[in-house]
């Protein structure tokens, strides 16, 4: 019996280090004969996969003597930063390119995974093509550009012609507030019970989709926002707002179960299956979900077009300007511990010329940085709904950029799940935030809304 | 001399155990301590320079709403699942097997201990098709005009201590054969002479004889359940919202959903306490008080 005593704490221990550390693994070092190309691969998601397995091959061509090895991360987007970040922290699985989320750059930059691309760029001549408000994204902290953008998104309201037809909705329809948008799902609701009237992403296992496609949609369409002037806003009734209009599509049967919701695969689901076959009305969502339905996409769908309808996000109430939409997108970035990164470089000067950028653009459904992309006919022409989210410009709002920002959003999601169950009401979900927010960043930092 | 050469002889085969052991158990430990007193992040300036910053995360823990659910929510499971379920379903299986004819006890057996033989994750699996809201138990449910409720999202941590039991109850079952193959048949008979009834012949005679099994079973079935995290995990990831987060599914989560290692690692000391504080328990209360 004495020896069990001595045994349990290390065994105990030892069982949550392995379950904590089961995530980290790695294949072997790199060196600079060999480049490592670290990108997400999940679901719908094989674009940035095709793009990279074409540079590879040019790319080894012209570099005789260098191996690129790519890394596809089949994971979701949460997961992918995880994966990313844990491969970042040991230089045997660094990767000396990877595909970053921009709103990932100020905090990676700080946790000192990326390397500067400033006396790259000043002499590729193809920088000069990329518009200014892009560059900025790739920008970190410090004023130096750390990641040279893919492409841009905006997001907007999706919704099937046919399922709103059925319901006594035009084929124009374009809500004006979110009371008209309520207003046509439960007309939806009303006129057919199986179909899932609106779909908006919620709660943790979507991650950042849920905070930036979700509720940033809401939240700064009520002319409050999260972030003012450097400091981080707390007890905004927009807040409260925005939480409540989630309360209500998840309260009254207007959006998926909850169950449904929190499903990990459910952005795939709605994309490839529930939109096509008509069983959404509307959806919420962003301007790449087209690039499902090309010939290139997952769930190639020529019909498209026809069938779709968009419409802009309103806001609360239709005061100024009318619709809101949120703006990312994604970049190639270089890893600091990168033994050959005059090479690393190379890789994604050719991924981001101009031919590959109009690929990826086109196939990926992504708005064009490069003032040459996104006047070529090709690239105008493919897709009807271009001209429409690339409208959505007029009125987008970029994420907060600073390095809390990923935190914040984490608690964000936290409450959004809360109150999509049912656990908490807006007010107090909003309340949890605000002391989070306040543990996160300091009370000096925040600001009364 | 002679003595001492016999000494080393002795240790020298256990040396690559305790290294290993140092290696592999005590090392992560010493790390998930030292880590909890650290700010350490998978992003952000602390990934790059963690600073030691003493109990912040524990008092940011006791403030955390989440942590005092997390903890019922573990001492729940450990005790619905491991203390009672487990070890009451082993002990009563191996109790009643004992009494079956042959064919009944082989069948029985070899079903109970399939589930502990299916790796973890494939048992989660099982048991999330199982409780699914178009699984196997709505399925069957329905084939009686019952219609089932979502398991895994109105009752999460009844589908996952169910499931618990299930997957866990062999081990106790075998280690309760054992135990009662060794009780002498002399005393249950004298107790019979005596008049005991068959209640009484188990609490005063077979109970007692068996103590020192039902210590160890408790304490290992307790430390195993303590650190299940597959079977949650897959089941309902610590959901809907927080209501299946045990400790390790909330440690998993702050340290690699939420990017805040340090803040994990202090959920992580925090199970090996509670582990702890159960095997005191376990070893005082059944301490044998004659040997």
């Amino acid at each position: 019996m004495r020896t069990a005593r001595f045994l349990i704490a290390p065994v105990t221990a030892a069982a949550v280090a392995l379950s904590l550390g089961a995530c980290g693994s790695g294949s072997g070092g790199s060196d600079d004969s060999t480049i490592k190309v670290a990108y997400q691969k999940f679901g719908n998601f094989t674009q940035a996969d095709e793009l990279f397995k074409d540079v590879k091959a040019d790319f080894e061509e012209a570099n005789p003597g260098i191996t690129v090895e790519l890394v596809p991360i089949e994971a979701q987007q949460n997961d992918y930063f995880t994966k990313l970040a844990l491969m970042n922290r040991s230089p045997s699985t660094a990767p000396d390119v990877m595909y970053e989320d921009t709103y990932m750059i100020k905090s990676d930059v700080e946790a000192g995974y990326l390397a500067p691309l400033d006396d790259y760029l000043a002499e590729w001549d193809d920088w000069g093509q990329f518009v200014d408000s892009a560059k900025e994204a790739g920008a970190g902290d410090d004023g130096k550009i750390y990641g040279v953008p893919m492409g841009t998104d905006t997001r907007g309201l999706w919704f099937n012609k046919a399922v709103l037809a059925d319901a006594g909705l035009p084929e124009d329809w374009a809500p004006k507030s979110w009371d008209e948008l309520l207003d046509a799902a439960r007309t939806i609701k009303e006129s057919n019970p199986d179909v899932v009237p609106f779909n908006m992403y919620s709660g943790k296992p979507q991650g950042e989709a849920a905070v930036m496609q979700g509720f940033e949609m809401l939240l700064y369409g009520t002319g409050d926002t999260l972030y003012e002037d450097g400091k981080w806003v707390t007890g905004s009734q927009g807040f409260i707002d925005a939480l409540g209009f989630v309360e209500t599509v998840f309260g009254e049967g207007l959006a998926p179960t909850p169950q449904q919701a929190l499903d990990t695969n459910i952005g795939n689901t709605v994309q490839a299956e529930w939109l096509p076959d008509g069983k959404v009305g509307i959806a919420l969502d962003g301007s790449w979900v087209a690039g499902n339905w090309l010939e290139s996409g997952v769930a190639p769908w020529p019909e498209w077009s026809e069938e779709m309808g968009t419409a802009p996000m309103p806001t609360q109430d239709g005061q100024d300007p009318g619709a809101v939409s949120m703006s990312g997108g994604w970049t190639l970035a270089m890893g600091s511990g990168s033994k050959n990164p005059d090479a690393a470089f190379e890789f994604i000067s050719m991924a981001l010329n101009r031919e590959n950028s109009l690929w990826f653009d086109v196939a990926n459904s992504q708005i064009a940085v490069r003032t040459d992309v996104a006047e070529d006919p090709e690239y105008t022409a493919t897709n009807p709904t271009t001209e429409f989210f690339t409208g959505l410009v007029d009125v987008t709002n970029f994420r907060p950029a600073t390095s809390d920002y990923p935190k914040v959003s984490n608690e964000i999601m936290v409450a959004m799940e809360a109150v999509m169950t049912g656990q908490q009401t807006p007010e107090e979900a909003a309340a949890a935030y605000d002391e989070a927010v306040v543990g996160i960043v300091g009370e000096e930092n925040t600001v009364q809304g | 001399m002679a003595v001492t050469s016999r000494r080393v002889a002795r240790v020298v085969p256990l040396a690559p155990a305790v290294v290993l052991l140092a290696l592999f158990m005590l090392g992560p430990v010493v790390w998930s301590f030292y880590g909890s007193f650290t700010n350490a992040a998978l992003t952000g300036p602390a990934a790059l320079n963690p600073e030691w910053i003493g109990f912040d995360n524990y008092v940011a823990l006791v403030g955390d709403p989440d942590f005092p659910k997390s903890l019922w929510l573990t001492v729940v499971f450990v005790f619905l699942s491991a203390v009672v379920g487990q070890n009451v379903m082993g002990i009563a299986l191996a109790g009643m097997m004992r009494s079956a004819v042959r064919p009944v006890r082989s069948i029985t057996s070899t079903v109970v201990v399939a589930a502990w033989v299916l790796p973890e994750i494939v048992a989660a699996f099982a048991a999330y098709a199982f409780f699914h809201s178009e699984g196997t138990l709505n399925s069957l449910l329905a084939g009686i005009g019952v219609q089932g409720p979502d398991w895994l999202y109105s009752t999460p941590m009844l589908a996952v201590i169910v499931a618990n039991i299930w997957r866990g109850t062999a081990f106790s079952m075998m280690v309760y054969s054992a135990a009662l193959a060794e009780v002498p048949p002399e005393l249950t008979e004298a107790a019979q002479l005596d008049g005991a009834n068959g209640w009484q012949r188990l609490t005063w005679v077979t109970l007692p004889v068996i103590r020192r099994s039902i210590s160890t079973n408790l304490m290992l079935t307790t430390l195993q359940t303590l650190s299940v995290f597959t079977l949650i995990y897959v089941m309902t990831g610590g959901g809907p919202g927080t209501d299946s987060s045990t400790l390790p599914i909330l440690a998993y989560q702050e340290a690699f959903k939420f990017a805040q290692v340090g803040y994990g690692t202090a959920i992580a000391t925090v199970m090996i306490i509670v582990g702890g504080i159960f095997s005191v328990i376990y070893i005082r209360a059944l301490r044998p008080e004659v040997d």
